[in-house]
């Protein structure tokens, strides 16, 4: 169970003009902005649920994660994660909670990938049944038996990800933090990371919290979203109802010959070039098939698809709308 | 217990795998070793009643210096440990239900005590076969040699907790260059690492004595050589375990309160 109650965090930024007499003066004088990273941040999460964290970059995602896996102290507001405050009781917290900072690496640099899980039994203290059971299952699920035996030098970043993640599950957390887990992976590695999440997520009911910029991750793995922006939670809701606050929205794209679209406030056309033209159209104003008729009574349409808008679109759409 | 050993283990492995360096050290320690001692030797020859050392006392101290330089080097850091706060890789070793100074202590050690242990040997093997008085002669009785090895210790975990502070200050400054080279420089000098420090006139080593560089690695060599012994020798144990103490502490003080305010960087 964690439970965030009006986080607060703050960072102190030096900021200066670009330029030698700004530098010189920054000397002296120095400026400081302060960055509200988190304002207010409440959210509950049930065991053995998933949840997709989402938002643009700096809004305060990562800061979140840090708070919640006991790197990082908030300036104000109550974290209680199995009824411990991750930060003030940081030991016996980080021993349940798995984490995974897509960014950075756990593993030694200079040493076989297993010597590196040999020492994680030995700092998670796993017993040798524990550990013969759960690696090999691990080893298994994602495929790595021939790579963990090469140095952590030596691996794509690809066989590393599932490494990493390996490594964050040797001591079976009850809770798994991926901060961007599948960045800069390729499409095989991406699935096969997913399916993994998904096994791990329904097998042993262990919590997921996952960060990410790739709205397939969310909509393959997760039924929760949060969305943060400018360190307020946005939105808490499932993927479902996420998408049908924008699915009142459909492109029309119409390949037309002859003459240009007529100026019109019936439907608004977002581009148009060279016969080629996009509409959007609100269903709650005018239905498809009257836009589509419309179409075809003012230009000579040769092809016409409709789509619904894709989560990229609506994720962009929701930034929009709370301008961040 | 058992994770801080299995640490040191891999650390030590690691390590172990570096036997070029270890190879290109031993032949730069031997070349230095040779130069100071030929240095020396002219500066004897002008009126050994000037120094306060036996001849054949010094080049058992530089020879010694020379065999455990990894132990006692000042510049020799983990850079691991500076890179992992100055770009945030920390937030790792914070997931992990271990003490975070008893991690990189134990890391510290490691890393010198391999290091030493690939390069000392070759050096105190051939050091031993020099003719008199270029050779390393071995202590004058059991009670000197325990007592080294007491005070080897002492030196060697102080060096440590002194690196500790060193790295724990880069929470604060950020980029860790300029403590690099003002400590370096300043504990070089004060340590005896450059000049033993029975050279320097009597009120500066008092001096120097009291400071806590002297007992890393001037202390246990000065007792091997028979320099400092009897009482004397107790009393400078004395002084390496009571600045051992002080500074282990401060050290833990000092990550404890930038554990409290640390920043993890990068998003």
């Amino acid at each position: 169970m964690i439970e965030l109650r009006n986080i607060n965090k703050t960072f102190k930024v030096a900021k200066r003009n670009a330029g030698f007499k700004e530098a010189l003066k920054s000397l002296f004088n120095r400026e400081y902005t302060y960055i509200h990273a988190l304002k207010d941040v409440s959210f509950t999460i049930g065991d053995g649920e998933m949840v997709g964290y989402i938002g643009p970059n700096g809004a305060g995602k990562s800061s979140t994660i840090k708070i919640m896996s006991g790197v990082m102290s908030p300036d104000s507001g109550e974290c209680v994660i199995n009824g411990r405050v991750p930060w003030k009781d940081r030991k016996a917290h980080v021993s349940e909670i798995g984490v995974v900072f897509g960014q950075r690496t756990q593993l030694w640099w200079d040493v076989p990938v297993a010597d590196s899980f040999d020492l994680l039994k030995d700092i998670y203290r796993i017993s040798d049944e524990d550990y013969k059971r759960t690696s090999s299952r691990l080893i298994e699920l994602l495929d790595i038996g021939e790579i963990v035996k090469t140095p952590a030098r030596q691996l794509s970043l690809g066989q590393r990800m599932r490494c990493e993640i390996a490594a964050s599950l040797l001591h079976n957390p009850k809770i798994l933090f991926l901060d961007e887990p599948t960045i800069g992976l390729d499409a095989v590695s991406k699935i096969a990371v997913r399916d993994f999440i998904k096994a791990v997520n329904r097998e042993n009911k262990t919590t997921v919290i996952l960060t990410t910029h790739d709205m397939q991750d969310i909509e393959a793995l997760t039924e929760r979203i949060l969305l943060i922006g400018k360190g307020r939670i946005l939105l808490d809701g499932t993927l479902d109802e996420l998408k049908t606050r924008n699915s009142s929205r459909k492109t029309l794209t119409v390949v037309y010959a002859g003459n240009a679209f007529p100026p019109t406030d019936k439907i608004s056309v977002v581009k148009d070039i060279g016969g080629h033209a996009e509409i959007v159209v609100d269903t709650e104003e005018i239905s498809v098939a009257q836009a589509i008729a419309y179409v075809t009574s003012v230009v000579e349409v040769k092809d016409i698809s409709v789509k619904g808008a894709s989560v990229d679109e609506t994720v962009v759409s929701l930034y929009k709308e709370f301008e961040i | 217990m058992k994770q801080y050993f299995s640490f040191f283990r891999i650390r030590f492995i690691a390590g172990l795998q570096y036997r070029a360096a270890a190879w290109a050290g031993v032949v730069t320690q031997f070349a230095w070793g040779f130069l100071s001692i030929l240095m020396y030797r002219a500066f004897y020859q002008s009126g050994a009643e000037n120094f306060p050392m036996e001849f054949s006392q010094l080049t058992t101290y530089i020879w010694l210096q020379q065999a455990l330089l990894a132990m006692f080097m000042i510049w020799l850091f983990d850079n691991d440990i500076f890179d992992s706060i100055t770009s945030g890789n920390i937030a790792y070793e914070l997931c992990r239900p271990c003490d975070l100074y008893n991690m990189w202590f134990v890391k510290n050690v490691a890393t010198r005590l391999s290091n030493v242990l690939l390069r000392c040997l070759p050096i105190f093997i051939v050091a031993a076969c020099l003719p008199y008085p270029y050779n390393i002669s071995l202590p004058a009785d059991w009670a000197c040699g325990a007592l080294f090895f007491v005070s080897l210790i002492a030196g060697f975990f102080l060096q440590v907790s002194i690196s500790m502070v060193i790295y724990i200050s880069a929470f604060y400054t950020v980029s860790p260059a300029g403590m690099k080279i003002l400590s370096v420089t300043l504990m070089e000098f004060l340590s005896g690492a450059v000049i033993p420090i029975p050279f320097f006139p009597d009120a500066v080593q008092t001096i120097f004595n009291l400071l806590p560089f002297a007992s890393m690695q001037s202390t246990p060599f000065l007792i091997y050589t028979g320099y400092t012994s009897g009482a004397d020798a107790l009393a400078a144990i004395g002084v390496q375990l009571f600045w051992l103490v002080v500074i282990y502490v401060s050290g833990r003080l000092l990550i404890k309160h930038a554990l409290k305010k640390v920043v993890v960087q990068g998003g």
